[in-house]
Formats: C-alpha cells, sequence, structure tokens
C-alpha cells in the first residue's frame, strides 16, 4: 500500500502531483473499512482553530479576510458563520496596527489568534510581535502573559516573487520569548495550532501555501478534540541508519522523497521533521546522529544565518560531534530574493535531486 | 491679571530670548492662574490674613483651669464642656492607630495648668508671619502620655485674633495673659518665647523626644473672602477636634473651620467633533484635595529623588521623569476606577504610582533590585502593575496595545475602558492612525490620551508635527483639549471621556498641554532646545501643585501647616522609599533565566558559552 502511494507520487510532478495524490488517496478511503482519514493540511487547520474556538470563549480570530471571505486562503472558512463577527474578526490593512490590538487583547485575559495573510507581511509588524509580545512576560517578571498565536503562510509559494516568499523561520527562531512551530502535514497542523492556541505564550506557527491543499491520512487519535503535540519534540518521520535529514516544513515531503529513491540504491535516510523551530529538539537530532553519523540540513529558508546554520552550530557543540563522520551539510534555499520566471524559481528552491546528490557527497558515494 | 502676566512674559522675552509659541500659549491658557502659583515649598504663605474664625474646639482632658479660662471667650466656655465627653472618646479612637498610649486621666504631672497648651495670639498679619515662622521652631508637641492635642483658636470676633497652640506651660505666666482677659485684644500679642523666661524651667515644655515632635496643625482661616463664589463654609454649631498628627488630615471627617467642598470655575475645553464638552466647574471635596496634593507631591518627590539617585548613578540607563506633569497622571486616575484599565509610554513612574504600585517597588525597579516591581527584569520602562500594561519602550506601540486592551473590555462586556496615552512626538507614529480607524470602526472603549508637553525629546511640537492640534488628529474621533496643568481640568474631561466610552460611543482623544520640567531624560540637559526661563516661566505660573495649593488654601480647605505635615510625610517616604531601593540586593544570578515563558516546565538556556547551561523556571 505504501509503497504503491510513493510510487505514485515519483511518477507525478509538480502541482498535479496533489491533485492526484488526493484522487487516489480518495479513492482508497471510499472503497472499504481502512482506518485512516484523509485530511487537508487547510481543514486540519480549520478543524483545529474550530474546535479551539468552541472549547474556549476566550479564542478569537482576526486577521485580514478571515471572516467573511472564509480566509484569504479559506483556512478560516466558515468559522465566521458559525461564530459570528465578535469572534472572527476581519480586520483593515493595517499589520502593525491589528497585530498590536491582538497583542493588548491577550495581555488583557483573551486568547487570539491573528493571521498574517502570509508572513512576509508581518515584517510590518514585527516590533508588536518581538517587542509587544514575545519579551513582556521576562520584562515583568513573570507578571504580564501575552497568551497569543500568529499563523499565516510562511516560505515560497509559487510564482509569487520575491516579496512574498521569505521564509521567516530563523528570524523568529533568533528570539527569547517566543516558540516557533513549523508543521509539515495535517497531524502537526492540527496538533501544533491546538498545542500553541492552548499555550500561555506567544507562539509563531509558519504554515506553507503548498501544503494547504496536500491531503495525509490521519489516525483517529489524531482527529480527536483534544490531541496537541507537544511543542519542542521533533519527530522521526522514517527511520534509517545511514545518514539522517532535519527538516521543517514542505522540505519534510522532498526529504522522504528523496529517501526513497535513495532507498532503491541501499541507502536508508533517517528522516527527522523537526515541528517546532524554537526550542529545538537538538537531542531528538543527536540521537540520531549517534545513529547514523551523517546529518544532512534541509530548508527553503536563505542559508546565511538559517535553521541549518543554528543546526550544526548545536551539533558540533554537543556530543554529537564526535559521532559525525563528515561535517554537516545545509541545503538550503539559493541566497537571493525569490525570481518569477519557473524555471528560476524552481532552482531556487531545494529540489529532490539536490538532496539525493547531498547524501551522496556526504556518504562519499 | 493678564496685563502683568503678558508684562512678565515680555520682560522675559526680552531678557532670555525664545519662549516657544506653545509654551506662551499654554502660560495664557493658564493667566487664570497666575496670582494663585507659587514655588511648591513656600517658606511662608504670603497671602495670610488673619481673620475671624467660624469656631472655636478646644480638646482637653481637664476641665478649663482658672488660667485658661480667662483666654477662652466665655461665650464659648460652655460649648467646649457640652462636647467635651465625646471628644475624649472621639481623641482616644483617632490615637489608636497611632500607637501612641492612650491617655485616660489628667495628665501625669499632675500639675494645675491644662497642660501644655499655650495660646499664642497674634493680631497683626506680620505678627502672624512672624507667628508662624517661630511656631516652626517651637512646635514640639508630644503626644505621649502628657498631653493632649488641643487646638484652640479665638473667639468670634471680627478684629482678627487667630490663635495657635504651642506647647508650654506659659499659661501659669501671669499678667499679661490675666490681663488681656477680657479683651478681644489686637494688643494682645502673647509670645511663648516671651512668657517662657518669666517661668520656672522645670514648668516649661515637656522634656521633648524626637519621636514625640509632632508638627500639630494648626487652624488658619487663610482668607477674609472665599475666593470661589460657591463655597460652602460650614457653620457647625459644634467643633470638631482637630488632634494633632498627619493622619487625621486625610481622615474622614470634617473639621467645621475647613471648608468641605468648594466649586471651581475650569477652563473650557476645546472640542472636536462634539456637541458639548466637559462641564466648566469641578468640585473638589477636601478629601480628595488633599489626597491629590499628596499623590502629586509624592510623585513629584519621587521623580526628583530619581533625578538624584541617577545622578549618583545608583539608576542607570533609561529615566524619564514626569516632575511638571502630575496632574495629568493623578486627575486621570480620579476620573476613572482602577478596574479600568491603563497604558502609556516609557515616562510611566508616575502611573505606575497612580495604578497600585507603591514608591518602594518604583524606586527598587530603578535601581534594579529584587523588591523592584519586576523584580528588576524591566526597569524604568517596563513596569506593570494590576490592569496596568506598563511603561513601553517602542514609541507609539502602546497605543494598538491599548485598543487591543478595549478590545478585551469590550468583548468580555464588563464595561470597563482602556486609557491609553501617547505623547506629542508619538502622535505621529503611522500605528496610532491605524488604530484610531480600527478602533472607530469597532467601537471600542477606548479613550486615547496624548500629554502634549511641547517636545518630543528634542524637537518642538512645531518642528515635528504639520498640524498641532493633537486633539483633532483621530479626524473621526471626537477629541478635547484640555489643560494639563489643573488637575480638575484633566479630572472632568476624564470623566467626560470615560462616560463616552462607556456609553458605547466608541473611542475618544484627549490632548492634555502640559509641560515636563526635566528634559526627555536624565541623558538630556532639557535646554539646549528650550530656555531655563521658559522652564521656571512655567513652573512659577503653572505647576500643578502649587495650583491645587492655592486653590484650597484660598478656599480654606486645609491649612498651610497641613499641607506642610503632608510634605513632611511624603519626603519621609520617598526617604524610606530611596533607602530600601539603594539597600535592598540586586536579584539573584538564579532569576536571570526565569519568567521567559508563562505556566512553562522549568527549561535550560544556553548561557554565554556552551558548557553553561542555565535554568528557567517560569
Amino acid at each position: 500500500m505504501s509503497s504503491l502511494f510513493s510510487s505514485l507520487k515519483m511518477m507525478t510532478k509538480g502541482a498535479m502531483r496533489c491533485v492526484l495524490i488526493t484522487n487516489h488517496l480518495k479513492f482508497f478511503e471510499t472503497i472499504g473499512n481502512f482506518q485512516l482519514l484523509q485530511v487537508t493540511v487547510r481543514d486540519a487547520l480549520n478543524q483545529a482553530m474550530d474546535e479551539e474556538l468552541e472549547r474556549d470563549e476566550r479564542v478569537f480570530l482576526l486577521g485580514e479576510e478571515v471572516a467573511q471571505y472564509d480566509g484569504a486562503y479559506k483556512v478560516s472558512r466558515g468559522l465566521w458563520k458559525k461564530y459570528g463577527d465578535k469572534r472572527i474578526i476581519d480586520t483593515p490593512i493595517s499589520e502593525m496596527g491589528f497585530a498590536g490590538i491582538a497583542v493588548g487583547a491577550a495581555m488583557a485575559g483573551l486568547r487570539p489568534i491573528c493571521e498574517f495573510m502570509t508572513f512576509n507581511f508581518s515584517m510590518q509588524a514585527i516590533d508588536q510581535v518581538i517587542n509587544s509580545a514575545a519579551k513582556t512576560c521576562y520584562m515583568s517578571a513573570g507578571l504580564q502573559a501575552v497568551p497569543i498565536v500568529f499563523r499565516g503562510p510562511n516560505g515560497a509559494s509559487a510564482g509569487v516573487a520575491a516579496q512574498h516568499s521569505q521564509c521567516f523561520a530563523a528570524w523568529y527562531g533568533h528570539c527569547p520569548g517566543l516558540k516557533v512551530v513549523s508543521p509539515w502535514n495535517s497531524e502537526d497542523a492540527r496538533g501544533l495550532l491546538k498545542s500553541a492556541i492552548r499555550d500561555d505564550n506567544p507562539v509563531v506557527v509558519l504554515e506553507n501555501e503548498l501544503m494547504y491543499g496536500v491531503a495525509f491520512e490521519v489516525s483517529e487519535q489524531g482527529l480527536s478534540k483534544d490531541f496537541t503535540i507537544p511543542i519542542g519534540k521533533a519527530k522521526v518521520e522514517r527511520p534509517g541508519n545511514h545518514v539522517t535529514l532535519v527538516s521543517h516544513s514542505r522540505m519534510v515531503g522532498h526529504c522522504l522523497d528523496a529517501a526513497a529513491v535513495l532507498a532503491k540504491e541501499g541507502i536508508e535516510c533517517e528522516v527527522i521533521n523537526l515541528r517546532t523551530i524554537r526550542p529545538l529538539d537538538v537531542e531528538t537530532i543527536e540521537a540520531s546522529v549517534v545513529k547514523t553519523n551523517h546529518l544532512i540540513t534541509v530548508e527553503g529558508g536563505w542559508p546565511q544565518f538559517g535553521v541549518g546554520a543554528e543546526i550544526c552550530a548545536r551539533i558540533m557543540e554537543g556530543p554529537a560531534f564526535n559521532y559525525l563522520d563528515a561535517p554537516v551539510i545545509r541545503v538550503t534555499g539559493v541566497d537571493i530574493p525569490m525570481p518569477y520566471a519557473k524555471i528560476l524559481e524552481d532552482n531556487s528552491t531545494p529540489q529532490i535531486k539536490d538532496i539525493i546528490f547531498s547524501v551522496k557527497k556526504t556518504l562519499n558515494m | 491679571m493678564r496685563k502683568m502676566l503678558s508684562l512678565i512674559s515680555s520682560a522675559l522675552r526680552l531678557s532670555a530670548g525664545r519662549t516657544s509659541l506653545a509654551v506662551q500659549r499654554l502660560l495664557a491658557a493658564q493667566g487664570e492662574y497666575v496670582d494663585m502659583t507659587l514655588d511648591p515649598d513656600p517658606p511662608q504663605h504670603p497671602k495670610i490674613h488673619p481673620t475671624p474664625v467660624s469656631g472655636t474646639h478646644r480638646v482637653k482632658r481637664d476641665p478649663p483651669s482658672e488660667t485658661l479660662a480667662p483666654l477662652v471667650p466665655v461665650d464659648l466656655i460652655s460649648v467646649n464642656e457640652a462636647v467635651e465627653p465625646d471628644w475624649t472618646e472621639t481623641l482616644r479612637s483617632e490615637r489608636s492607630h497611632r500607637d501612641k498610649p492612650v491617655v485616660t486621666g489628667p495628665p501625669a504631672n499632675g500639675s494645675a495648668s491644662v497642660g501644655p497648651e499655650v495660646i499664642l495670639d497674634v493680631s497683626t498679619k506680620d505678627e502672624m508671619l512672624t507667628a508662624l515662622a517661630n511656631t516652626e521652631l517651637l512646635i514640639s508637641h508630644p503626644l505621649d502620655g502628657a498631653g493632649d492635642a488641643v487646638v484652640q483658636q479665638a473667639a468670634v470676633s471680627e478684629s482678627a485674633i487667630t490663635e495657635l497652640l504651642v506647647s508650654s506651660a506659659a499659661l501659669e505666666a501671669p499678667s499679661p495673659v490675666d490681663g488681656a482677659a477680657g479683651q478681644k485684644a489686637p494688643d494682645r500679642t502673647v509670645w511663648a518665647t516671651a512668657q517662657t523666661p518669666a517661668l520656672p524651667s522645670a514648668e516649661l515644655t515637656p522634656p521633648l523626644t524626637p519621636s514625640s515632635m509632632v508638627r500639630r496643625s494648626r487652624n488658619v482661616d487663610l482668607t477674609r473672602h472665599p475666593e470661589s463664589v460657591h463655597s460652602q463654609a460650614g457653620h457647625a454649631a459644634i467643633p470638631e477636634p482637630q488632634p494633632a498628627g498627619s493622619r487625621v488630615v486625610v481622615s474622614a471627617r470634617t473639621y467645621a473651620d475647613f471648608t468641605p467642598q468648594a466649586t471651581f470655575d475650569i477652563k473650557k475645553c476645546d472640542l472636536h467633533k462634539l456637541e458639548e464638552g466637559p462641564p466648566v466647574q469641578a468640585v473638589l471635596t477636601r478629601e480628595e484635595g488633599l489626597q491629590y496634593y499628596r499623590t502629586m507631591q509624592i510623585m513629584r518627590r519621587m521623580e526628583l529623588k530619581a533625578d538624584q539617585l541617577y545622578k549618583q548613578k545608583i539608576i542607570r540607563g533609561f529615566c524619564h521623569l514626569y516632575d511638571g506633569q502630575e496632574a495629568c497622571a493623578v486627575g486621570i486616575e480620579a476620573g476613572i476606577n482602577l478596574t479600568d484599565h491603563l497604558i502609556t509610554a516609557y515616562r510611566a513612574h508616575g502611573y505606575t504610582l497612580t495604578r497600585g504600585g507603591t514608591v518602594r517597588e518604583i524606586m527598587a525597579e530603578l535601581t534594579g533590585r529584587r523588591g523592584g516591581i519586576a523584580k528588576g527584569k524591566g526597569g524604568s520602562m517596563h513596569m506593570y502593575a494590576k490592569n496596568f500594561y506598563g511603561g513601553n519602550g517602542i514609541v507609539g506601540a502602546q497605543v494598538p496595545l491599548g485598543a487591543g486592551v478595549a478590545l478585551a473590555c469590550k468583548y468580555q462586556g464588563k464595561n470597563e475602558l482602556c486609557v491609553c496615552l501617547y505623547g506629542d512626538g508619538a502622535a505621529n507614529q503611522g500605528q496610532i492612525f491605524e488604530t484610531y480607524n480600527m478602533a472607530s470602526l469597532w467601537k471600542l472603549p477606548c479613550i486615547f490620551i496624548c500629554e502634549n508637553n511641547r517636545y518630543g525629546m528634542g524637537t518642538s511640537v512645531e518642528r515635528a508635527a504639520a498640524s498641532t492640534d493633537y486633539y483633532k488628529r483621530g479626524d473621526f474621533i471626537p477629541g478635547l483639549r484640555v489643560d494639563g496643568m489643573d488637575i480638575l481640568c484633566v479630572r472632568e474631561a476624564t470623566k467626560f471621556a470615560a462616560d463616552h466610552c462607556r456609553s458605547g460611543k466608541g473611542p475618544i482623544i484627549m490632548e492634555l498641554q502640559t509641560y515636563r520640567y526635566h528634559g526627555h531624560s536624565m541623558s538630556d540637559p532639557g535646554i539646549s532646545y528650550r530656555t531655563r526661563e521658559e522652564i521656571q516661566e512655567v513652573r512659577s505660573k503653572s505647576d500643578p501643585i502649587s495650583m491645587l495649593k492655592d486653590r484650597m488654601l484660598n478656599n480654606n480647605m486645609a491649612s498651610v501647616e497641613e499641607l506642610k505635615e503632608i510634605d513632611v510625610e511624603v519626603r519621609k517616604e520617598i526617604e524610606d522609599a530611596a533607602q530600601f531601593a539603594t539597600t535592598d540586593p540586586e536579584p539573584p544570578l538564579e532569576d536571570l533565566c526565569n519568567h521567559i515563558f508563562h505556566n512553562e516546565p522549568p527549561l535550560e538556556v544556553r548561557g554565554t558559552n556552551p558548557w553553561v547551561k542555565l535554568k528557567s523556571v517560569s
């Protein structure tokens, strides 16, 4: 079953891939009594917010187009109809203003979810995220908590060019006082968003627009109303013993694809889905490195001062260094603003072939 | 008055150079107060007019002795005796909280005298002044065992006898007092000092111990004609006792010689998109007045002490002082409840105080000690209290935060509102306009208050803003321009604004025209962009504390001594707090990484090098 699934995945390319998989998997669903349910990332996020809105009166959502438009990417579809104006609030195009309003509401006892249409626009409001939200608990010596969630799509999309394609994992991951999570699949999305909403601290949830439409199987446990994923724990998506691939968000899928290809050649990759950028789960990575002795980090963002750079530094400073047989390799986006033309764009972010190449290089093959 | 002001202003202008247009406007607005302002702590009040007092009261343990009787107008003795038993009870209860032994019997010395009291007669203004000057040296009435607090005043003679009580046994002195018995005596000038040489020293002033030296409040009626038209001078038949001790001045008791409340005319506010504004008259009760005075004095002294400590390098980093603007903080707090919310920028010490912080906590936070209100982690700009959200360092960022708090108020339906303060410099921030838009759209219960102290750091308002009508900047939001140096103006405007918000009409803007005496912060001398003369002019003409003080004194709502006592206490409190702030230990190093998160299991934090692993608990 899973090999059929993965071979299907391999055969198709590009955006078509998602659609085919969805259709294919829906076919499986209708056939019989399988325990899995196919949920797109978008639906997972939607359900998570719905359940949390229902669970706690203080939770509310605000952002551009979240209410009557059903969400710029339809992530909040149906919520306004269900909860009304009080709890699902359309804002004008004033990121700094409404981010500040969300933080103020959190200080005064509510639990806002502040949606940025993309995290590129969060740069307008980044002062409120860092200086007003992240630092306040510390500055007040614990007197003032800020239980807020900032969420939205992060990183490269398709054909949206330079100003709309930046990855902010490194920027937010840099700051103490913030928690930063980056879900990959539907289960991640559900569990991490629920944890974020229930957390009494500012959490930045970096979603990915290209993943919204991708469906994944989610277990029954994963669909329960109280299913949360602990913030700060990575997950080993695929065990292996030759090389460790560490990634987050969309690139996890690329790593799994690369691993599938490499498996044919006898190279077993261990793929770790970080799930959380801050606090980084170094222990899981170290345990894996102890086993495989080779480490490659894969991310969509720029290399300099990025997530991969941080992982390298941490591994070097820790006990796992002695187990490395080769230096840690970072596979990252190209160090340029994102171009528009398709061929250029495709070559600006890591592709599966880049991961495969790096694995072979690090294993000296 | 206005002529005087303009003369003075032009003279200063000629001599000194630039007084900015805005400050001139401020002073013009203050024109009506020109003759009422004084230095915060005048050694003597130049306006004392000996006048009749409305009543006499006297508290004694003993029945009036022979020596005293002649001094007391005959018609009053019976009154005193009639109410005496009640007064002793009251005195006992008044005293109980002062931890002094309650005296239930006659003075231990068994002296036939009435105890440590002497009546000081002063008939002329000069004598009054000298009397006051001297009594500062004399006053030393011990409240332990030996004596009672006694205040006595002359009878209702129109010839203006004002009597002060000073501790002494000089009543035993013969003739000058006796001889003058029957006269309402403009000629009677009996000085304790003059008396005492004639007396055996043993019977003189009871031994004074520093701890028991308490300056008693004396009832001095200072004005013949109360300034306010609506003054309600009490005409109580039975005067109430006025025990010594400062706590009395803030008690709920009213004293017949003091006006319990008065109505003042206050400056009309400029309005923007409002049909009518706050009332042009404000009622101030004696208790309120004393409370405001006290709070403003605490604020003033606290800021000056912070100035001192900063210059001694005990406070470091940022220190933005609030002196000059006290009427804003105290007036705003008087117009809202403690259950309402407030957020401001970095000039926050005053608001931390009005919102419930203690002086000790505030000063210890400034000096970075563990007893600070944020345990030393925040510093001058990051102080928090219940319903007070700081203390924010990023200029203008607190405005959206305040609107968010207002959103929470509206969401939770508790009929609370949020007061959101910013300065004339911050008023040009874009996020403020974004906030105006959303607050108005969603009708958030938010009072935006621009504290216009004329200078955004070193830039005067004329150089920073195309429109200096900050109360109009909200465009579609109604606005008020308020005299920020007059606490009653601020209070009335805040009440008006609060009503506006609570009635669901949405946000409102208030511009408080105020002034800061210090520079922008302690690293700014404050004179490179304005003249010392300008500062002095505002200080002498529009100081908020002086204005309140004069109002109260001119309307017989308090006595000079009472206010002085408050000053003394305030000074002591600040000294205390400064002592605490300088001796409290710094936060422990274990606290370094704590409180990063809220409600979080302990986590590990990387130190300065990979081997240092620090622990964080929340």
